[in-house]
Parts: C-alpha cells; sequence; structure tokens
C-alpha cells in the first residue's frame, strides 16, 4: 500500500534565470565564509571515492577542518579506482561539434527525461574543469604524439568527448584525488579515519550535527561531532549480491541517513551493465565488467539459429545475427546500456544465447584486429583482454569474448537539491550516493565526472552558503550531547544482537538469497506480479533473517561477518523500497523497464502525463509503508520525446 | 577441486600466531583463491569457529586490498596477478595451498592474514603530489605531454598499494612503490615544480617507517601485479642524488633548502 504526502516537502531551490546562467549567477549570489572563518567549521565527509576525495580535498585547500572516513585501509581503494573506460567532458577538442549544450542534451535524453535540467546542465558546464584540474594533478591521461589530450567516443555518444587513461581511467583519477587529499592531510586541514563504518547519522535541532561510526579494527564505536555532514558512500549495486560493485559497497551509511529522515529517490533506477563475464557459479562473489569502450570495435551478435551449440568459429559471416547493428543502425553496437543490456537479455530468453548456460552473447574483435592490426587492439585493449583472459582462460584474441549484462550502478540514491544538501539540514550527498544527474539511466563515462564535480566544484561553494547561513558556530555541539549517546546506544544495540545471532544460515546465504530475488524480479526486466511477489518474499526473508542468521564471532575485533550482516540487514530493507518504488512507477524510463509499458518494438514505453517527477520516499518506521514525496520534473529546454537510437 | 589448506592465524596484533590447516572440497577451477577461502569461511562459521580474516575489495586487481603471501610468494606464483585474480585451477587438485599475510616490520599484523599498511599513506602525504588547488588549473591542452612520456608516466602510475613489493623483498624494502609515484611526477611537466622536495620527502619518509633499502635483488618487480619495472629505482636513485644535491647547492649558496 502506497501512501503519498499530502504535501510533498521538496523543493529544489532551483536558481532562476535562463539554464545557462543559472550557475553563474547562483555562485554569484550565495553567502560565503570568510578565510579566517573557515577554519572554525568542522566538516564530515564520509567516503573517499572520487567525490568524498574530492571534496574532503578541496574544503581542505579552502581552509575547512575536514574529517574524513572510509571504510578500506587506505582513501586510495574507494571503489571509483575500479571505473576503467573513460571520463566525458564537453571540451570539444576534436572539433567534431561537441559543447556543453550537446553534453547536457545527451544527458538528459539519455536519462529517459527523469533528471532535473538545471543539474545537468551544470554538471555539463563544469565537465571542462574536471579536465583541467586532473591534468594539472599529474593524471597521465592518453595523450596524442603532438601531447594534446586523446578522445574516444563512448556508449551513446556521436561525439569523441571521452578521456581516459588506458583502461584504468578511475584508478588514475582516484589517484589524483588521493594525492591532492594527503597534501590536505600533510597540511593537517584533513584527518583521515579508515576502517570505520559510519553506522548513524546524528541530529541536533533536525540538522546534521555528526556521525556515529564502528572502528572495524578495534570494533570500538566511535562518535565525532561537526558543522556539517557530507556522504559520498557510493551506490547499492551490491543489494544484488552479484554485481560489477566491490564487496564492500554498501547503502548501509545512505540507509542509516534514510531512516533519519533523509528521503530516498527514485531507488528503482538500477544500471544493468551490458558488457560482463557471465556468470560461473554459485560461489561467485562478484562479476567482473569489461568496459563498455569495448563496444566501439566489438561487434556483439549470436547465433541466427535457435540453440546452436557450434563454436563461434565455425558459424559462418552470414549465420551470425549482430543484432545491436540489424536493430539500431544508427548506433550499432554503440546503443545506451539499458537498452543494449535488455536486447541481449531478449536474445537469450528466446534461445539465442551461447555459452554453458545460454546466457551470454559474443563481443567479437575478429573483424578489428583484421582492420586495425593485433597491436592496435592490443594498445587500444590490452589489459581488458588479459583480464578476460585470466577469469575465463580465453583469449579474446583467438574467439569472441562471451558477455552478459550485470547490475552496475544506481541511478537512485538519496534525495539532493540544487545546492547538494538533502532535506536534512546541513546533510549534503555527493556522487553516487545521491539521486541527481543521470535521471533513469546514466550514460557511460558520466559517474566519474558526476562525482569530481560535485566534490571539486559545487560542493565548495554550496557548503559555504549552507555554513554562512546556519547559525552552527554558534551552537557547537559536542559529542557529549545526548543525541549522540542515544545514536551511540541504538548501535551497539544492533551490533549485539547481531554479533550475538547463532542461526543456522550464514549472512552470505541471506545476501545471496536476498540477490536472486532483486535479480529476478526487480533487475533488468519488471511486471507487476513479479514485484509483488518480490515484496513478499523479501519481507518473509527480513524476518527469517533476524530469526536464523548465524554471525559469531566478537563485536571487539576485526569481524567482517558482523560488517556484513549490518549491511544486509540494511539491504534486506532497502531492497523492499527499490521494490516497492518500481511497482508505483507504473511506466518504463531508462534502466526500468516495466514489461507492461513498452512499444510494440519492445523498447521503454514512458508516461510523462503521470510519472514525469521524482519519486522520492520518506522512512516511516516501517519498510513496509514508506511515504511518497514527488517533485515534478520540467521540461523547458531538452523537449520530452520518446528516446530513439534507430 | 580439493585442497587442503595451510593459513596464518593469529587472532590479534600482539598474539602469537600460527599455522592451522583445513580441509576445503567443492572447489570449482574458475574460482579466485578469495572465493576459496569464502567457501572454507562459510564452513567455519557454520561450525561456530571464527572465520579466517582477511581483506579484499574490488575481487578484480584493481584496487590493491588483497594480499597474500601464497605457497611462499607475494600474491601467488603467477606473474602480474593479485590474489583476487588468482585461479584455482593454477593449483594442484589435491594439494596444500599454504596462506599467510604480508610479512614486514612496517605493515604489523591486524589479524590473521590482515595488515596494516598505514605507512604508505603517509609516504604519500609527504609529498606524493602536485600542489594544485581545485580551481588554479590552466587548460588541459596548454600543457603538452608527448605520448610516449604519457604512456610512460602511466606504466609507473598503475601501482596499486598492496604493498606486494615489501612483502617480496628480503630487505622488506618499500623502493619499488616510493620509486613508481617519484618516477611518474619526474617525468610529467606537471611534477616538476616540487620535483626535488618530493624526492627528498618521500624517501625520508620511507626510511622513517622502516622500510628496508633497495640491495637490487628485483624479487619486487617479480611479485608486482601490475608489472612496475624495477628501473623506477634506478629512476628514484637518480632523482634523489639530484635533489640532494641541488639541496647543497642551495644551501652552499645560502638560499637555505
Ligand atoms: C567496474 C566499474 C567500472 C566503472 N567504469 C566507469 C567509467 O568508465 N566511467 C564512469 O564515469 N563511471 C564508471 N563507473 C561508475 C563510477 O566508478 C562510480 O559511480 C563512481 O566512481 C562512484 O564514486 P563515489 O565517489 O560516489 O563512490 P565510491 O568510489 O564507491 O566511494 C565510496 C566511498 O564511501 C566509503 N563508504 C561507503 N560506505 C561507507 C560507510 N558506511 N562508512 C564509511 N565509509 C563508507 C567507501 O569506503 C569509499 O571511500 C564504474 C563503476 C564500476 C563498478
Ligand atoms: S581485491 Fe582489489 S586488487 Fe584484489
Amino acid at each position: 500500500m502506497i501512501k503519498v504526502a499530502e504535501e510533498s516537502i521538496l523543493n529544489a531551490n532551483i536558481p532562476d534565470g535562463p539554464i545557462e546562467s543559472k550557475w553563474k549567477t547562483h555562485k554569484a549570489n550565495i553567502k560565503l565564509v570568510s578565510p579566517a572563518n573557515k577554519r572554525k567549521y568542522t566538516v564530515i565527509v564520509v567516503g573517499t571515492g572520487l567525490a568524498g576525495g574530492a571534496a574532503a580535498a578541496s574544503l581542505g585547500e579552502l581552509g575547512y577542518n575536514v574529517l574524513n572516513f572510509c571504510i578500506q585501509d587506505t582513501p586510495r581503494r574507494a571503489h571509483s579506482v575500479a571505473a576503467q573506460g573513460g571520463i566525458n567532458a564537453a571540451k570539444n577538442y576534436q572539433n567534431d561539434g561537441d559543447s556543453v549544450w550537446r553534453l547536457f542534451y545527451d544527458t538528459v535524453k539519455g536519462g529517459d527525461f527523469r533528471a532535473r535540467e538545471a543539474n545537468v546542465y551544470r554538471l555539463a558546464e563544469l565537465s571542462t574543469n574536471i579536465i583541467d584540474q586532473c591534468a594539472a594533478q599529474g593524471v597521465p591521461f592518453a595523450r596524442e604524439y603532438g601531447g594534446t589530450l586523446a578522445n574516444r567516443s563512448f556508449g551513446g555518444a556521436q561525439v569523441s568527448r571521452t578521456f581516459y587513461a588506458r583502461g584504468q581511467t578511475g584508478q588514475q583519477l582516484l589517484l589524483g584525488c588521493y594525492s591532492s587529499l594527503m597534501r590536505q592531510v600533510d597540511a593537517g586541514r584533513v584527518k583521515l579515519f579508515t576502517r570505520r563504518e559510519m553506522l548513524d547519522l546524528v541530529l541536533v535541532d533536525g540538522a546534521a550535527r555528526g556521525i556515529v561510526c564502528r572502528n572495524l579494527v578495534t570494533g570500538a564505536v566511535e562518535s565525532y561531532a561537526a558543522d556539517a555532514v557530507l556522504l559520498a558512500t557510493g551506490g547499492y549495486s551490491t543489494v544484488f549480491f552479484l554485481s560489477t560493485n566491490a564487496v564492500n559497497c554498501n547503502v548501509t551509511a545512505a540507509w542509516r541517513c534514510h531512516k533519519k529522515g533523509a528521503l530516498f529517490a527514485n531507488p528503482c533506477y538500477t544500471q544493468i551493465h551490458p558488457t560482463c563475464i557471465p556468470l560461473a557459479g554459485e560461489s561467485q562473489s562478484k562479476l567482473t565488467l569489461m568496459s563498455e569502450s569495448l563496444r566501439n570495435d566489438g561487434r556483439v551478435w549470436v547465433p541466427k539459429k535457435k540453440g546452436d551449440t557450434r563454436p563461434a568459429s565455425e558459424i559462418p559471416e552470414g549465420e551470425r545475427d549482430y543484432f545491436l547493428e540489424r536493430i539500431y543502425p544508427a548506433f550499432g553496437n554503440l546503443v545506451p546500456r539499458d537498452i543494449a543490456s535488455r536486447a541481449a537479455k531478449r536474445m537469450c530468453d528466446t534461445g539465442y544465447g551461447v555459452g554453458g548456460t545460454g546466457y551470454s552473447v559474443y563481443l567479437d574483435f575478429g573483424d578489428a584486429i583484421q582492420r586495425l592490426g593485433r597491436d592496435v587492439v592490443r594498445d587500444r585493449y590490452g589489459n581488458l583482454f588479459d583480464m578476460y583472459h585470466e577469469i575465463t582462460g580465453e583469449s579474446p584474441y583467438e574467439m569472441p569474448m562471451r558477455i552478459y549484462p550485470a547490475p552496475h550502478y544506481t541511478m537512485g540514491g538519496l534525495w539532493v537539491d540544487y545546492n547538494l544538501m538533502s532535506n536534512i539540514p546541513g546533510l549534503h550527498v555527493l556522487g553516487e550516493a545521491n539521486f541527481s544527474d543521470h535521471g533513469a539511466n546514466r550514460l557511460g563515462a558520466s559517474a566519474l565526472m558526476q562525482g569530481l564535480a560535485d566534490g571539486y566544484f559545487v560542493i565548495p561553494y554550496t557548503l559555504g552558503h549552507y555554513l554562512a547561513g546556519s547559525d552552527v558556530l554558534k551552537n557547537k555541539v559536542t559529542t557529549d550531547h545526548p543525541a549522540f549517546k542515544a545514536s551511540v546506544a541504538a548501535v551497539n544495540e544492533q551490533t549485539k544482537r547481531l554479533v550475538g545471532a547463532r542461526g543456522k544460515r550464514t549472512v552470505r546465504d541471506f545476501h545471496w538469497q536476498l540477490g536472486r530475488i532483486m535479480w529476478d524480479h526487480v533487475g533488468m526486466a519488471r511486471n507487476e506480479k513479479g514485484l509483488e511477489g518480490a515484496i513478499r518474499d523479501i519481507r518473509a526473508l527480513r524476518e527469517e533473517f533476524w530469526r536464523d542468521v548465524n554471525v559469531g564471532g566478537s563485536d571487539g575485533d576485526f569481524n567482517k561477518n558482523l560488517e556484513f550482516a549490518g549491511r544486509v540487514a540494511d539491504f534486506m530493507e532497502q531492497g523492499e523500497l527499490m521494490a516497492l518504488d518500481a511497482l508505483h512507477r507504473k511506466e518504463s524510463c531508462g534502466g526500468h523497464f516495466r514489461e507492461e509499458f513498452q512499444t510494440p518494438e519492445g523498447e521503454a514505453r514512458r508516461d510523462d502525463q503521470n510519472f514525469c517527477y521524482v519519486g522520492a520516499w520518506q522512512w516511516s518506521g516501517n519498510a513496509s509503508e514508506p511515504v511518497l514525496h514527488k517533485e515534478d520534473l520540467e521540461f523547458d529546454y531538452v523537449h520530452l520525446a520518446q528516446r530513439s537510437y534507430k | 577441486m580439493k585442497f587442503n589448506v595451510k593459513v596464518w592465524r593469529q587472532s590479534g596484533p600482539n598474539a602469537k600466531g600460527g599455522f592451522k590447516q583445513y580441509a576445503v572440497d567443492g572447489i570449482l577451477p574458475e574460482m579466485s583463491l578469495l572465493e576459496m577461502l569464502d567457501v572454507l569461511n562459510e564452513q567455519l562459521t557454520k561450525q561456530g569457529e571464527e572465520p579466517v580474516a582477511f581483506d579484499s575489495d574490488c575481487r578484480e586487481g584493481i584496487c590493491g586490498t588483497c594480499g597474500l603471501v601464497v605457497d611462499g610468494m607475494a600474491h601467488g606464483s603467477r606473474l602480474k596477478c593479485t590474489t583476487c585474480e588468482l585461479r584455482m585451477r593454477h593449483f594442484v587438485d589435491g594439494g596444500t595451498v599454504t596462506i599467510e599475510p604480508f610479512r614486514a616490520k612496517s605493515f604489523p599484523v591486524i589479524k590473521d592474514l590482515v595488515v596494516d599498511r598505514g605507512a604508505f599513506d603517509r609516504i604519500m602525504a609527504a609529498g606524493g603530489y602536485v600542489s594544485v588547488n581545485a580551481g588554479s588549473a590552466p587548460d588541459a591542452n596548454a600543457v603538452l605531454v608527448p605520448k610516449d612520456i604519457a604512456e610512460k608516466a602511466m606504466d609507473s602510475a598503475a601501482c596499486i598499494g598492496c604493498g606486494a613489493c615489501v612483502a617480496a623483498c628480503p630487505n622488506a624494502s618499500a623502493s619499488l612503490f616510493v620509486s613508481a609515484k617519484i618516477t611518474q611526477f619526474s617525468l610529467l611537466p606537471q611534477g616538476q615544480a616540487e620535483r626535488e622536495r618530493r624526492a627528498l620527502r618521500m624517501v625520508g619518509q620511507m626510511d622513517q617507517e622502516g622500510f628496508g633499502n633497495c640491495s637490487n635483488h628485483a624479487e619486487c618487480e617479480a611479485a608486482c601485479p601490475k608489472g612496475i619495472s624495477i628501473s623506477n629505482i634506478a629512476t628514484m636513485r637518480r632523482e634523489y642524488m639530484r635533489a640532494a644535491r641541488l639541496h647543497e647547492e642551495r644551501a652552499e649558496a645560502g638560499g637555505g633548502g
């Protein structure tokens, strides 16, 4: 049963004026914190990925006193490190017709008209500064012989605007960001707290004033007070258990904020990435992404004959169906992710899939090797080919890769306004953890861009605006405040309950089963019956979890089972919210595909009359009864149209 | 596949550790070594025993979190491969697999196979950066970097900071790690302004952390999952000598450090 708030509490605070000048005008009008005053403010930044690391470094540079937290043993391992393909920027270095406007347009359209225009425009505008900043940090981007930066085109774009560093773009951007962060650590402006997991947000007089976390080495429950809290804790694809995300990725930090009142927006918008290595067995712990840049030169196909078991090399050219090129002649293998993923799923569901399970399609480099030669192909994709070879034991130089879609990115996240502030004063949310810029589908190479835009160029302005306009300096709080004591007690209580749980089923077992439910019914394609069933199953599983989970060990030291148990407990609630959101959204858009709402050709059919809004959910105290708040979306610049990539 | 897994167990930093043996069964050849440990841990948890503590995150060879000594070698015997990428098909069915933490004085054990590599962060904080504030960068194409230089810098920048080089080195030296960063920045125009200061400070911090010195065993290069070349260490030495010389000259000229 879905409750809709009588009056939405959401105000996106979008500045007035034409879209091209909103950010400029806003920057000119917002309040500033004077240089001498900045050090009087303490800011907590949770997360050290591109979003959190960039924010912590930049705020340190400005002179704020920053406390920066992460789960890993060092900031440099945040999951941004795994991004392979590249980062977009509207530099138009290639003179191929790119512009801020075109990047804006592509992102709004790619997001299937479910993103906020003003945010997207700002993102496109800031994209160019990001490349400058990263190059200046010494990020070794790919270059041309003349020394200028190289570009490639990336899924869904008809211009070459993607910057890259071999197949390790995320790593290099993160290391650049990490180096700036360590410079601030050196300068004493940022204090690092590694191996800490945030387990609660502390509110004082309704504003975010601190966090409670668990020290993952000693087990100690620690409190930190501040004048604002920035959350940059990444995405929640691991709700599916198997995804391309790192095993420690989680929704816990965001979810605990949600339970303290922060609205969770569009939880059902998840991205399934088309080019991943197919699942091999039940004990697999994660799925490995093969960068989408492979689709620039690789051709996707299946045999024309159903159930054809011949090896790829024995299937003659005329008996191959290059289905993306056939269905989408204008974009071919480069159609956006959601479209490519669903097309692959359709081929497999109808019996054309290949490999042992029948759940994979070929990605073939035969033509590319012939056209460009092995060396050029190795130059472009060598490390990806090696990775594939290492995992599967097969060489893509000799035979086509096999790929299948996998959960990869979550467009949904905590609701934020134009200033990246949630509905809780002082709680700002950055990077993949917020819902802001990608609508219902994210284009390739734009998450890195968003994380860095948020951290380097948006929050340094908007946080100052918040602080200068608040009275936090006059009302400094310390961790002695009763609100901290209450949070610590609640965290302790949950920890004790989990560590004492001596049921029969392991945490991993529960996570695996939840992931199965999510993948089967809240994954690439959804329908009413499946979603209703999933909701019932999740509720039952959640109950069983608390009754029968086996955690063990002690809460006084390093205990992975305990860490994971807390995360899985949150996924058990959040998974239900995803399903509820997917059920209520009776339309298909981007990564949210409802089988009941499709065009005769099997493409997503939006319902702009009824669903052109952000669905932001409020915690009611009961995971099954969230309250929906709507933020209506208006499209004044990019006119609503059905996406077509034909 | 079946294995006899011999694992280092140590309940805490100051506890005495030792090997314990466990039998695992039903392992598939395509599973990674960490997935084999997952299976073992599920088994232990069900039996009410404490699972083996180990670190991992990306499980695809890029974050540098995992790092185990497998059968006596950091990240196992496969070249250019992290522990999480190591597949069981490379092991002999029915055999023994010995698993230990990275061992070095500067990497104290936290628990079982988990070690503290915080020293690497402290070295990075001692100059492993270009001082450029957000917002103050020139247009990216205003500073040209020849393709081969960018490629070389990238070769060094590919380091994942796992610490295998330290674990593999008979002297527990961190030279490969430190030299990769120094080399990356010494090659790039962006790194020039702080070139000397960086070399002096990072090397100084490495010494202070208690890492040993390099005596050209090249074990680090062999263990490095990213194939970082030992020639980086030669570059680091040159950079250090050059910086020390300039530093002296400046001091002689009365310019201070
Ligand atoms: C395999 C892969 C490839 C990708 N390739 C690309 C690409 O080519 N281009 C592109 O644009 N995007 C790509 N993406 C997406 C992109 O990498 C991510 O969306 C982006 O890096 C997220 O950055 P972030 O800073 O928001 O979060 P993350 O980098 O995930 O960082 C999250 C941080 O929060 C911390 N944290 C999390 N929970 C807690 C907690 N409870 N307490 C304390 N700390 C916590 C973590 O320790 C970490 O420091 C890819 C993603 C994957 C998985
Ligand atoms: S877990 Fe990331 S490199 Fe092994």
